[in-house]
């Protein structure tokens, strides 16, 4: 008798299960249809606009355009995006092997995100009009944008689109290292939009796009302050605002696969130098200067942090020098196409050795910036910054400006206003975003699903198998 | 029947095989596996993180043998499993089993024939 009870009540609360879950594959199939129900409204919408606001272009507004500028720009812009994936290599092979997937994602999804932002506002935010403090309206949607150079360049206006697009995916990329291990991913998705929205594109528009930084004089030839500083303190402000991992400092967290890092790395170099050489926004003079003193700025910062490595610890290791690398690399982008190789040297060695302290003593802060953005993007785009203030000569670039090596205050002051300016808005700018996403939908993932990894809590796969 | 299990450095495995081989053994299982004893660890350094690595990779041969088969394989196990003639902390240990039954799936040979 108790036996078929048993069996009854069994019976009952299996059926409830199967219940609830056909219910939940219900509503997931509602879930699936609103979403591509709302999905194709908006593209149909969006079509009608692009129809109405195409324009035929004019011939004649493309006399000045140059093919050999136009070929260069092309590559620069696809070296520029190949740093993104490179980022989601270089960061995926210094977690642990239960978070490499959602640490690739995480870099991987910006270029999908930030490039349909850029198109459908960004770009129109950073670079649209002359306001001081932000961008309009006026090139939304591409609107009008056409092939015909714009602001005495000789590339297509378009193309001047996409590679400042290339630029905006990847900034907010290099922010994931600090809070790996721990975010939310759909909290993250949130995050990516608003950070690009109301940081990455003020910012933007203050140096490049004719805003309040460029009107004082402050130079930032391929993204000191806009791509690295910006980063850096962004990921300061994660930090302290997601608290460590657990088991931070108490338990073992050593990088799964520094090949994989090695493979991310090395083509973050490669891209570099369409990174800082494209700046120049055309072939030529400015580009070669810019390409020679990016690999010397790469060079010295690798040999200076194997230097300084061995002389504390007695061993030079791989990832010391990738971070060296990273860090020179860093260093010079703002200063790329305004110093001598020589000065490009110099630059090298501070930055390799002031990143190489500040991600050695960090634990003294006692914030878990687990990959090292602070250190290194933060630490290196502040020092490169003021030191483009010194070392910046007008020998090299005529529309740069004398540093204090060469006798001029103006420039380094100028520096030192936007550095501050840059740290300050990005850090303050970043807290309060996530002050909202936290109230929206909370930042961390449960304890449970940290120690499970994100590959399994956020994606539900796994990147690697012992069997089969 | 007895089955030997020895845990040793990782490098040795390839020498270790051929002497078995030549002692008569046609058959073994290797895992890799990880653990400590009075070798202790070794430590590691990534950029800030100074880490202590104690679990060091070994290899653990298993082999079942018929009884007056075991002093062999024992001593030929300890003869290739020093890394030097005095041998040195970390070279491993052998531990030895007794066995109930071996059968052999394809023909259902039961006992020592099934080895």
């Amino acid at each position: 008798m108790t036996k078929s009870i048993n069996e009854k009540e069994t019976t009952v609360v299996l059926s409830k299960i199967k219940d609830d879950k056909t219910k939940k594959k219900e509503l997931r199939i509602k879930k699936v249809i609103i979403f591509t129900v709302v999905l194709f409204a908006t593209l149909i919408v969006g079509s009608f606009f692009a129809i109405k606001t195409t324009k035929f272009i004019n011939l004649d507004d493309l006399s000045s355009v140059n093919n050999s500028d136009t070929g260069f720009m092309i590559i620069s812009s696809i070296l520029v995006m190949l740093m993104t994936p490179a980022l989601a290599l270089f960061y995926g092979g210094m977690v642990r092997k239960k978070n490499v997937l959602g640490t690739i994602m995480q870099s991987f999804v910006a270029l999908g995100i930030v490039s349909v932002i850029w198109f459908l506002y960004g770009y129109s935010l950073a670079f649209g009009g002359d306001g001081n403090i932000i961008g309009n309206f006026n090139f939304a949607m591409l609107k009008n944008v056409s092939l015909a150079p714009s602001d005495g360049l000789t590339i297509p206006h378009q193309l001047f689109v996409i590679f400042q697009m290339m630029f905006a995916c990847l900034t907010p990329a290099l922010i994931t290292g600090a809070f790996a291990e721990r975010f939310k991913f759909k909290s993250y998705l949130l995050f990516l939009i608003l950070w690009v929205t109301f940081i990455y594109c003020p910012l933007a528009h203050w140096v490049w796009g004719g805003g309040w930084i460029s009107k004082i004089g402050g130079i930032d030839f391929a993204g000191g302050l806009v791509v690295h500083i910006a980063s850096g303190v962004a990921a300061l402000a994660c930090c302290i605002m997601l608290g460590a991992r657990k088991g931070y400092k108490t338990e073992n967290m050593p990088p799964h696969n520094l090949t994989l890092t090695f493979i991310g790395l090395m083509f973050l170099w490669v891209g570099w130098f369409g990174f800082n050489a494209g700046s120049a926004l055309s072939s030529g003079t400015l580009a070669t200067t810019a390409f020679i003193n990016t690999q010397l700025g790469a060079a010295s910062g690798l040999l200076a942090w194997l230097g300084v490595e061995c002389l504390h610890r007695g061993k030079p290791t791989v990832l010391g020098g990738m971070s060296g690398t990273l860090a020179g690399l860093v260093g010079i982008t703002p200063a790329c196409g305004f110093v001598t190789p020589i000065s490009a040297i110099v630059i090298g060695i501070i930055t390799g050795m002031i990143c190489y302290v500040l991600t050695t003593f960090k634990g003294v802060f006692n914030y878990d910036d687990s990959l090292d953005v602070i250190g290194i993007h933060g630490t290196g785009g502040i020092v490169g910054s003021i030191l483009t203030g010194i070392f910046a000569t007008t020998l090299i670039n005529s529309d740069g400006a004398n540093g204090l090596l060469y006798g001029s205050f103006k420039l380094f002051n100028a520096q030192i206003i936007s550095t501050i300016a840059s740290i300050v808005f990005s850090f303050f700018g970043t807290l309060l975003i996530l002050y909202i996403i936290d109230k929206i939908s909370g930042l961390r993932v449960s304890e449970f699903e940290e120690m499970q990894g994100l590959d399994i809590s956020q994606h539900g796969e796994n990147a690697y198998r012992l069997q089969i | 029947m007895k089955k030997i299990e020895a845990i040793i450095k990782p490098y040795k495995v390839e020498e270790i095989k051929n002497s078995l081989v030549e002692v008569g053994i046609h058959g073994m299982t290797v895992t890799y596996v990880e653990g400590f004893g009075s070798q202790g660890g070794h430590k590691e350094s990534y950029r800030a993180a100074e880490i202590a690595v104690n679990f060091l990779p070994k290899i653990k041969i298993e082999v079942v043998v018929d009884d007056e088969k075991v002093d062999v394989v024992i001593e030929a196990i300890i003869k290739h499993a020093k890394t030097d003639p005095n041998g040195s902390i970390g070279d491993g240990k052998i531990f030895v089993y007794n066995i109930e039954n071996a059968i052999r799936i394809r023909t259902g040979e039961i006992g020592s024939v099934a080895l």
